[in-house]
């Protein structure tokens, strides 16, 4: 039944889209001028990158694939955004989250798939959740600005998983700076044969929902959304602003964290040193792209991965790098931040147009005076 | 000399102003009246080249003018003196006074220039302010002779003021008054925007009344009116207004506040402060703002533990903190109603609920009940007459009455032992400001108690059964509203003496 109210939500989510989707056309239109200004074809290098992610089952499960983590890490930001917490720390959580799972997965022995898949899942999400609530208590104790700490906190976290997989945990045949082979029942299960893409997938899709759900049915979600709107309003109305953003903050951790652990236990095997394209990062621009909502998330992720999917077909074949999906990231997040500059930029051709009337006009005005 | 032709503005899909035409003589003081939302400061601010207009046009001395941005406006010698100052605190009166309009002297300020004509002026208009004094040290009225002098550096012709005289105490007022009369004998025009009827009387020469964009009537003199005349005018209706009975019906105590105290930065903002509220009692709570109101305001809403003091409801102490205390039933109509009182981002249904969602009706196991919160929505929205497209609709596409009346429906309808009022009709229209008053007669009348701090004098005096004043963080007087005069209580809000008022 179409009621006035689910009326009002559509118009209401239809907006939104709008944005989202004008600021997506205009990095890639942005991003195209700098292609053309590195000296390929805009539209074939688009071309390419697109049949390479959209045209093959294994393209679109590469897209997938590329799209876990990024969701995981999207909805990390997004979550934090909405009690309007800049949690910049998903990449160190991520390390930290991968590092647990990788030990959990290797040093656990002897239980089924399903007892060690959740316990090196479980794992994760605490380490990354307590890095998280690190931030969050010098934030609530302190005052301390969690968008340095939390950035500052990545560069610690990151060299200490080096240092673990460098020297106590460096696997023993290992060359390179990375753990031990985690146990076959530790990893997570395929969903396509031959493929990395596992049930992380769908446990980031789950864990989307349940976000959704706690945000807009439960009361502290109810209290979450009022501390992130007005914080003064969340305090007169009795809300303990505090624990808001230490639970909150858990959360962001223990969702990047997750992620982590979906590369280790989906993809790597093992904890490899910089193993991560910077997907923490990579989540600010998903979560903006969804305008914070846990379930839109879902899907800019599996944009973004379409698009780094995409961008690994087109270096193959030219000298545009993979990093060039950063450049859009970076753009959409820039229009998002800015939608007046996003219809400013729509406003040029519809105003050359109106100039150019008025100068045929005029031309002809005077033409018609040559006449008389 | 200015004249406003057939101004129209159109906001998204309200017409903010409809085909207003205005004139301003020279040398005249033009009272500009109206209730919130009648586009009184929008038709002001398209003068100040703030807004755009879609159609109509300005014609100043006799010259169309088009005014793109308020530096136009400026330069034709118009000034707006907004509600909200434009001053920079850490700056001093004279830098506040000549930024952006420097004497220069090569690259250099000149400012010696400047401050002689500054002196000068503040000589003129026997101002009483030092030049060097940061401006937050100033108090609201002399940030106000700044902003003033502020248009007269500017050699203004034509001066706007926005509601000057609300956050004036009544003394201020008067010397507002002065000045604005010495200005008008010297030729400059002032458009005062105004909703108080008595001030209009006090200082206008002619009067324009708006309602819903639209002049009402435009040059009325002040002898062809009167209040009630004009307050029909602005509401467009009967307005009654009948002073409620007086109520000493019970001496049960609702409220406790025994020797209270609280410190701030260093600086004692209540000071050992004890006083009781009646059960079927309006306490009015007079003073200037920053004299300890909203300080009391904290501790009484369980927002701020004082240092030291006790406070209990109907004997009993409650355990601290701003949950605590709305669970014992002490309502709250927050001061600052935007930042404290609502969600601008969230639905109305959502706001109606703030700082009772762990309700049981509302809340079961964690899970929030749509149904339930929807059900209440209605029932607030129909009580309170709350206009709004939907209940969930967002809290920010309401008026400002509209959205006071959310704060007051929520603060009344979870059965209050004691209401914390705090301004509970700032910035609201006279229709909804009479409505609110009811209502909170009615929760008298109930035997409840009510707490009522107020900006607006007339308010606290208007509803007041008992009224106390408040001055640096102390109660310098408690009265009946008939005992004192307006201007008593504001030489004693100011820290004056009646004794010595008296002989002299």
């Amino acid at each position: 039944m179409i009621t006035r109210r689910t009326i009002f939500t559509m118009h209401r989510s239809v907006v939104s889209i709008r944005t989202s989707i004008l600021s997506l056309f205009f990095a890639i239109l942005v991003g195209g001028v700098i292609i053309a200004a590195a000296g390929y074809s805009p539209i074939e290098t688009y071309a390419t990158m697109f049949r390479g992610s959209l045209s093959s089952k294994k393209g679109i499960i590469l897209s997938l694939t590329q799209a876990t983590p990024l969701i995981f890490t999207g909805l990390s930001f997004a979550i934090a955004y909405r009690v309007r917490l800049v949690n910049l720390g998903a990449e160190g959580q991520l390390y930290l989250g991968a590092m647990a799972a990788a030990i959990v997965g290797y040093y656990v022995q002897g239980v089924s798939q399903c007892v060690h898949v959740s316990l090196a899942l479980a794992a994760s999400a605490l380490l990354g959740g307590l890095a998280g609530l690190f931030i969050g208590f010098l934030r609530v104790k302190f005052g301390a600005q969690e968008v340095i700490t939390s950035i500052m906190l990545n560069e610690i976290i990151i060299l200490f998983t080096s240092y673990l997989a460098a020297g106590p945990l460096k696997g023993a045949q290992s060359v390179t700076v990375q753990t031990e082979r985690i146990r076959a029942t530790a990893m997570l299960p395929v969903l396509a044969k031959q493929s990395q893409l596992t049930i992380a997938f769908i446990l980031a899709i789950v864990i989307a929902i349940l976000l959704s759900i706690l945000l807009n049915r439960t009361v502290t979600g109810y209290e979450m959304r009022v501390t992130g709107f007005g914080r003064r309003a969340a305090e007169t109305g009795g809300i303990k602003v505090w624990k808001i953003y230490l639970l909150t903050i858990f959360i962001s951790g223990a969702v990047a964290g997750l992620g982590g652990a979906s590369q280790v236990m989906g993809v790597n095997r093992r904890f490899v040193e910089g193993f991560s394209a910077s997907y923490g990062f990579s989540g600010i621009s998903v979560a903006a792209l969804a305008l914070y909502n846990p379930v839109a998330v879902v899907f800019s992720g599996i944009i973004f991965g379409i698009l780094r999917a995409g961008a690994m077909t087109v270096s193959r074949t030219t000298l545009i790098p993979v990093e060039f999906v950063s450049v859009i990231q970076a753009l959409v997040v820039v229009f998002m931040a800015a939608p007046q500059l996003g219809l400013d930029l729509l406003g040029i051709p519809k105003n050359l147009f109106r100039i150019g009337k008025q100068l045929v006009a005029r031309r002809a005005g005077s033409a018609e005076a040559c006449h008389e | 000399m200015l004249e406003m032709q057939c101004i129209t503005k159109r906001f998204a899909n309200t017409v903010a102003l409809d085909e207003v035409d205005f004139q301003l003589h020279q040398g005249e003081i033009h009272a500009l009246l109206g209730e919130n939302g009648a586009g009184k400061t929008t038709l002001m601010k398209i003068l100040y080249g703030m807004i755009k207009p879609d159609t109509g046009h300005i014609v100043l001395d006799g010259q169309e003018v088009v005014m793109k941005h308020s530096t136009d406006a400026l330069k034709r010698g118009i000034c707006m003196v907004h509600q909200h100052f434009m001053l920079i605190p850490a700056f001093t009166v004279l830098e506040n006074i000549i930024t952006n309009y420097e004497p220069t002297a090569g690259i250099f300020t000149d400012f010696a220039t400047a401050r002689a004509e500054v002196l000068q002026l503040i000589e003129r208009f026997a101002f009483d302010l030092d030049p060097d004094a940061r401006v937050e040290s100033l108090s609201v009225g002399e940030q106000q002779r700044v902003e003033i002098l502020k248009a007269l550096y500017r050699k203004a012709k034509i001066l706007i003021l926005d509601e000057p005289t609300a956050v004036l105490t009544p003394h201020e007022v008067n010397n507002l008054f002065e000045v604005l009369r010495l200005l008008k004998s010297q030729g400059t025009s002032i458009i005062i925007i105004t909703h108080k009827l008595r001030e209009t009387f006090a200082i206008a020469d002619r009067i324009t009344v708006l309602r819903d964009g639209r002049i009402i009537e435009t040059g009325i003199l002040p002898a062809d009116t009167d209040t009630h005349g004009l307050s029909c005018m602005m509401v467009g209706r009967q307005v009654k207004r009948i002073r409620p009975q007086r109520h000493t019906a019970t001496r049960e105590h609702c409220l406790d506040v025994e020797g209270v105290s609280l410190t701030e930065g260093g600086i004692k903002k209540l000071n050992d402060i004890s006083f009781f509220v009646h059960k079927g009692e309006i306490l009015g709570i007079a003073g200037i703002e920053g004299n300890g109101q909203s300080q009391l305001l904290e501790v009484l809403t369980g927002l701020r533990t004082p240092d030291t003091g006790r406070i209990l409801l109907n004997g009993r102490a409650i355990e601290h903190g701003a949950r605590s205390f709305l669970a014992n039933h002490i309502s709250h109509i927050p001061e600052d109603r935007l930042s404290m009182g609502l969600v601008k981002e969230m639905s109305v249904e959502e706001n109606l609920i703030l700082g009772y969602h762990h309700g049981e009706a509302i809340c079961h196991r964690g899970f929030l009940s749509k149904k339930a919160i929807a059900a209440h929505a209605k029932q607030s929205i129909d009580a309170f007459q709350i206009k709004t497209y939907a209940s969930h609709s967002l809290v920010r596409t309401l008026s400002g009455g509209n959205q006071q009346k959310i704060v007051v429906a929520r603060s009344l309808s979870h059965d209050p032992e004691l209401m914390i009022a705090a301004h509970p009709t700032r910035g609201v229209d006279i229709g909804a400001m009479e409505y609110i008053h009811e209502k909170i007669i009615q929760l008298r009348d109930r035997g409840k108690a009510i707490l009522l701090v107020s900006a607006d004098l007339d308010e606290v005096r208007f509803l007041s059964d008992r009224i106390l004043v408040l001055y640096e963080g102390n109660i310098v007087l408690t009265s009946l509203p008939e005992e004192h005069t307006e201007m008593e209580l504001g030489i004693m809000m100011t820290g004056g003496s009646l004794e010595k008022e008296r002989d002299q």
